[in-house]
């Protein structure tokens, strides 16, 4: 049963009808989710024994940071699937990753250097939590660059897919980076095993920030990912079922 | 209200991040739109041109 699922989503027609379907329930959970996020966060949450009203920056913070993370492993994942599997709309999915991720890597990385000036008295450190993490923005800014200098999408396709897989190994580091080594940045106090270390008012609302992020990388996913299975499937029949009208001024 | 806009004196840290954020969220959401309509006009465009030639 789950190849028949399998197969049916790395068919093109099926994908650009489904991801049609889907994106307006994400796109609402995303609003929802994120709307009663900043709420509670802004307006519900307690502030900080340390940093006061300053810790408020977390609700941007956190869930920029996990997306950076989320979105380089579902890229690498897509990567591997078209790579191994010959998929195309599984590199379409991968392909569409990339800008997505690399915006949110960069406000993890402006927030955070914001949120440092203000505790730590520096925007910027040479840390290990600060570096590995922009070394995934380089990582993310790499594969664009690599797939925008091959023409041809099926050796872009292959190219960009083997450097999005040995970059995943900067994932476990970036995550792993406040605790294997003396970091300034906190260790982490949500994703983690057993209870989290944080006031329930606090969390609340983080945790539904955490989950509206994810809800509009999905959102943000279907929508690209429809434009490159289009762009991808030049010459085929259906096409024209979805495109509406041909012969419009366009 | 002035007082919450203070941010009990974090404002200038605070309130950057969260506007840097909502401007990425909305460029993000822009951006990706915009790419399915250009995939889409690109496809019509190619459908038509076929139809002319056959």
């Amino acid at each position: 049963v789950a190849w028949v699922w399998f197969h049916r989503f790395g068919s093109p027609p099926y994908f650009y009808r489904v991801a049609g379907v889907l994106t307006p329930w994400f796109g609402w959970a995303a609003a929802l989710l994120c709307t009663a996020g900043v709420i509670g966060g802004l307006g519900f949450a307690p502030p900080d024994y340390q940093q006061g009203d300053g810790f408020r920056i977390i609700y941007v913070h956190a869930p920029s940071a996990w997306l950076s993370l989320m979105v380089y492993v579902v890229m690498a994942s897509g990567a591997f699937v078209g790579l191994v599997w010959r998929i195309n709309v599984a590199h379409a999915v991968a392909a569409s990753c990339a800008s997505i991720g690399a915006s949110f890597t960069a406000v993890a990385l402006v927030t955070g250097s914001l949120w440092g000036r203000r505790m730590w008295g520096t925007y910027w450190e040479w840390d290990p939590r600060l570096v590995s993490e922009l070394m995934l923005l380089f990582l993310y800014l790499g594969y664009m660059g690599l797939r925008s200098a091959i023409d041809d999408t099926g050796r872009a396709d292959r190219a960009s897919a083997v450097l999005a897989i040995v970059g995943v190994v900067n994932v476990p580091i970036i995550h792993y980076s406040v605790i294997w080594w003396n970091s300034l940045h906190q260790a982490p106090s949500v994703m983690k095993f057993g209870k989290p270390t944080i006031e329930l008012s606090m969390l609340i609302p983080l945790l539904l920030m955490l989950a509206g992020f994810t809800a509009l990388f999905v959102t943000l996913l279907l929508i690209r990912a429809r434009g490159e299975v289009l762009r991808r499937e030049r010459n085929a029949r259906w096409t024209v079922d979805v495109v509406g009208p041909i012969g419009e001024a366009a | 209200m002035l007082k919450f806009l203070e941010m009990g004196g974090y404002a200038a840290y605070v309130w950057p991040s969260y506007a840097l954020t909502a401007l990425v969220v909305g460029m993000n959401i822009y951006w990706a739109r915009r790419s399915l309509r250009e995939a889409r006009a690109e496809a019509r465009r190619r459908l038509a041109s076929t139809r002319v030639k056959t």
